[in-house]
């Protein structure tokens, strides 16, 4: 019975197991029917509770734990002024104070801070874009000597993250600023460029995959109409590959923004370091520190990324899965 | 139209181009690149070799010619590349792989190099340094020396002395260059001012009092030979080191104990007894730091519980998040629930939200006497969330989850919605209960496609420096360990505390550290990629 069932699967279109499966479930379902005559079934609690109502109380306490972090730092960014102790009792008080506070402080450059994340993780993520599709479009089209050995080199590599090396980072950067001050310890520049050594990494093997879905024949043609090799590159598959430069800048541009290591270690003066390495300072005594003054920090600094992050949410899914799941 | 120059061009081809092929492909890619394309490409290629020259200049000025050298034979290949025909493949290759070996391989290689010495404080530069800032560091006043009128001149930022002798001879130096005679403007018999320095006022003196009382002007070339000191600023006074460097023997005697310290080898001048004479240099000191981590009490009880828990944490964390975030994906991937989109997009918020700042506000939360779960959720509950040893492990894990689960809660979706419903419907006609359909066939297949996600994740989490720091800074602090660490610290972190915070900084042992988890971390790839076999798929 099953080997003919299974045949029947293996062998007629799918449809004919679909009206199978379909049919066998109408008769479980008439089985366990209470008897009697029912043109309409009543709505019962036990029944929708089993099927779905249970999903929706995971649900909820799920999203209870979500978002109780989240509404807490809202909250106390609201509180006009505030210790740790003062934030506790939830949008008590609702000023916009501490964004003043934050915004304005003197002895908190929080608006330089944010600047320069902005600065450091806008540029190294469209550089480590470029740097990323330029390999990955070689890696793709072109069949040379060693590009076995490259691919695997860079899957190797990227298992090894720079932070493991910070403190010989920390030499060479203040090595390098020895000669030439402008690019060494303490300098953007100096920084990027190390993000930038991680560029080549996870995300041309990202972009490696995707590029390999775009046809080959589209180089072909615009071979034969006369398009060199970096015209059909910037003209032709740049914007065929799109969608994953979007979410490789954006998942490089998170990953900046959320470095502390290599940045607390190479950006000493305060007015040179970023969100991260700034504000885990500010709060390094969460007892003394102006803690509503912080959550505001919190709240202005997480909005961009998390509207980006929900704006492209559907791409980066996408990207996540597409590294592995092929 | 297209289609018939496609047909033979593409049926007319042979499977390896003749030699007049690849020299017409030639001519025909150069006459496709446009006059615009040449001119930017030199346009960049002048801007780099400029760059590359004035470092040069500037390299071969200090006497780095190691380094320089490099530097023109990279900027030499990296011209030869771009000026070829041919070489396409290296054109788009070489601006990620210069990046690439200078800040991951060469410091990776650079990392192992200092595992191997003893850089850190105290042995920062070398010998000739560490001479001249002992001999600084021990002068002393010479009783009855004659007091010489100062005033205290300045040029571009450097300070510096303008001493008139007792015969009226006025002369001036800084730190770092002797006393030089020169002709200074007199009044009443003091040198008041000279040529090419600025003459600081007495209300600079007084704001710059710190900078001044340390400084001392070597009264010649030679060390021995003392230096000038000045306690207020106006008198200054002929000081004597109490050290005296031999440069023959090389050892250092201390005058006034009359103790030799000679140079073992160690990296510092060591007395008979043992005695230290910090700063010392930098030397090579072989397995030195290895072999202190793994049998120095102090240093190896610390070593194995971070180590143990680094693990410990990686594991946990991958198989919380991972069931977390399966159990969700299960749950609301049923089409017949209402209001899973609006589910989801809040559930993803954690995973939004940079984890910096989350860590820091769970940190905040968990504060033991003001914190919100403490105050409000416990109503004044106690709970040592982040201080006691046992507690601050699991609030570790908790936080970790709740920054994690999204992440696995999308993977596992996405890869549950990939198994075609048709495996699903052939099991339940054949019988299949529900539990049976997920764990005999969806369970399976979903971990063939994830497994590569949880090994990736696994690695991340090794080095999960940022919610360890943010949430516990690694504590509570382990009182015995001569280094700072803590409970809740993992390797990485505890690789950040030897290596930049306490007093003394410890780049060797850091390094050691550094190259512990390298290994680790090399072993668990191997496994890994021997078992999913992705490297063999790679083609």
């Amino acid at each position: 019975m099953a080997t003919k069932e299974h045949r029947s699967w293996v062998e007629a279109p799918v449809v004919e197991a679909e009206i199978l499966a379909a049919g066998l479930d109408a008769e479980a379902a008439r089985k366990s029917r209470p008897p009697g005559p029912l043109p309409k079934r009543p709505f019962n609690f036990g029944r929708w509770f089993a099927a779905t109502g249970w999903r929706h109380v995971v649900g909820v306490v799920m999203v209870a734990f979500s978002l109780f972090p989240i509404i807490f730092v809202i909250s106390s960014s609201l509180n006009p002024r505030g210790t740790l102790t003062g934030s506790n009792a939830l949008f008590a008080k609702i000023g916009l104070d501490s964004y003043v506070r934050i915004l304005t402080d003197p002895q908190v450059p929080f608006t330089t801070w944010f600047g320069n994340t902005l600065l450091i993780s806008g540029i190294t993520a469209v550089a480590t874009v470029f740097l990323g599709a330029l390999a990955a479009y070689s890696f793709s089209r072109m069949r040379f000597t060693g590009r076995r050995f490259g691919l695997i080199s860079i899957v190797v590599v990227q298992m090894f993250p720079q932070m493991l090396a910070v403190v010989a980072i920390f030499l060479l950067m203040s090595g390098i600023g020895d000669w030439f001050p402008a690019i060494g310890l303490n300098t953007h520049v100096g920084l990027i460029m190390v993000y930038l050594g991680g560029a080549l990494g996870v995300n041309t093997y990202l972009m490696y995959g995707f590029f390999n879905t775009v046809p080959a024949s589209i180089d072909e043609a615009a071979k034969i109409d006369g398009a060199g090799h970096a015209r059909i590159f910037f003209t032709i598959i740049l914007r065929l590959v799109a969608p994953i430069l979007a979410v490789v800048a954006l998942l490089s541009f998170i990953a900046s923004v959320n470095e502390f290591l290599v940045a607390s270690v190479l950006l000493i003066d305060t007015e040179q370091q970023t969100l991260a390495v700034g504000l885990t300072k500010l709060v390094s005594n969460p007892r003394y520190a102006d803690w509503s003054a912080f959550s505001a920090g919190a709240v202005i600094a997480a909005l961009p990324v998390v509207a980006l992050f929900l704006f492209l949410q559907k791409y980066i899914v996408g990207g996540l899965t597409a590294g592995a799941v092929k | 139209m297209s289609t018939t120059i496609d047909d033979e061009v593409t049926s007319g081809t042979p499977k390896k181009p003749t030699k007049r092929q690849r020299q017409a492909a030639g001519i025909a890619e150069a006459a496709s690149g446009g006059v615009k394309m040449l001119l930017v490409k030199v346009l960049m290629l002048g801007i780099v070799d400029a760059i590359a020259v004035y470092a040069i200049f500037i390299l071969i000025t200090s006497d780095q010619w190691l380094v320089a050298g490099i530097v023109g034979v990279v900027t030499a290949i990296v011209n030869w590349i771009y000026f070829s025909r041919t070489k396409l493949p290296a054109k788009y290759l070489t601006p990620g792989v210069i990046f690439l070996v200078i800040f991951q391989v060469f410091v990776l290689v650079y990392t192992g190099y200092i595992a191997f010495t003893n850089y850190g404080t105290g042995h920062n530069g070398s010998k000739e340094q560490a001479v001249s800032s002992l001999m600084s560091s021990a002068l002393e006043r010479v009783p009855d020396s004659p007091t010489y009128e100062v005033t205290v001149v300045d040029q571009f930022g450097e300070l510096g002395l303008l001493v008139t002798d007792p015969d009226g001879e006025a002369s001036v130096g800084t730190t770092d260059s002797p006393l030089t005679e020169v002709d200074a403007e007199m009044e009443g018999g003091k040198a008041v001012a000279v040529d090419g320095w600025t003459t600081l006022s007495f209300a600079d003196v007084i704001a710059r009092t710190d900078e001044i009382t340390e400084l001392a002007v070597p009264f010649s070339d030679d060390p021995n030979e003392g230096a000038i000191r000045t306690p207020d600023g106006s008198s200054g006074y002929l000081y004597l080191s109490n050290l005296e460097y031999d440069a023959a023997a090389g050892t250092m005697t201390d005058l006034s104990t009359g103790t030799v310290y000679s140079d073992l080898g160690t990296g510092a001048f060591t007395s008979d007894d043992g005695e230290q004479l910090l700063p010392g240099w930098q030397i090579v000191v072989g397995f030195d730091n290895f072999v202190r981590a793994v049998t120095d009490e102090r240093l190896a009880g610390p070593l194995l519980y971070v180590t143990l828990w680094t693990f410990a944490f990686a594991l946990i964390s991958v198989a919380s998040t991972f069931f977390l975030g399966l159990f969700l994906a299960i749950v609301f991937n049923d089409l017949r629930m209402r209001g899973r989109k609006y589910y989801r997009v809040l559930m993803i918020l954690p995973y939004a939200v940079p984890s910096f700042l989350s860590a820091l506000v769970w940190a905040g939360m968990m504060n033991e006497s003001f914190g919100f779960i403490n105050q409000v959720l416990l109503g004044g509950a106690s709970v040592p969330w982040l201080t006691d040893p046992v507690v601050a492990k699991i609030s570790v894990l908790v936080v970790n989850l709740w920054l994690g689960f999204p992440y696995m809660f999308l993977v596992c979706t996405g890869a549950l919605q990939s198994i075609p419903e048709e495996l699903q419907e052939a099991a339940t006609v054949d019988g299949a209960r529900p539990w049976a359909v997920f764990r005999l066939i969806k369970l399976p297949l979903l971990l063939v496609s994830v497994a590569p996600l949880l090994i990736a994740s696994f690695a991340f989490n090794f080095n999960n420096f940022n919610v360890i720091y943010m949430l516990t800074d690694g504590g509570p602090r382990d009182s015995n360990a001569p280094i700072p660490v803590g409970f809740t610290d993992i390797l990485i972190s505890m690789v950040y505390k030897v290596a930049f915070t306490g007093q003394s900084r410890d780049y060797g042992l850091a390094s050691a550290y550094s190259i512990i988890i390298f290994i680790v971390v090399a072993v668990i790839s191997v496994i890994a990629f021997r078992r999913t076999k992705s490297l063999e798929e790679l083609n």
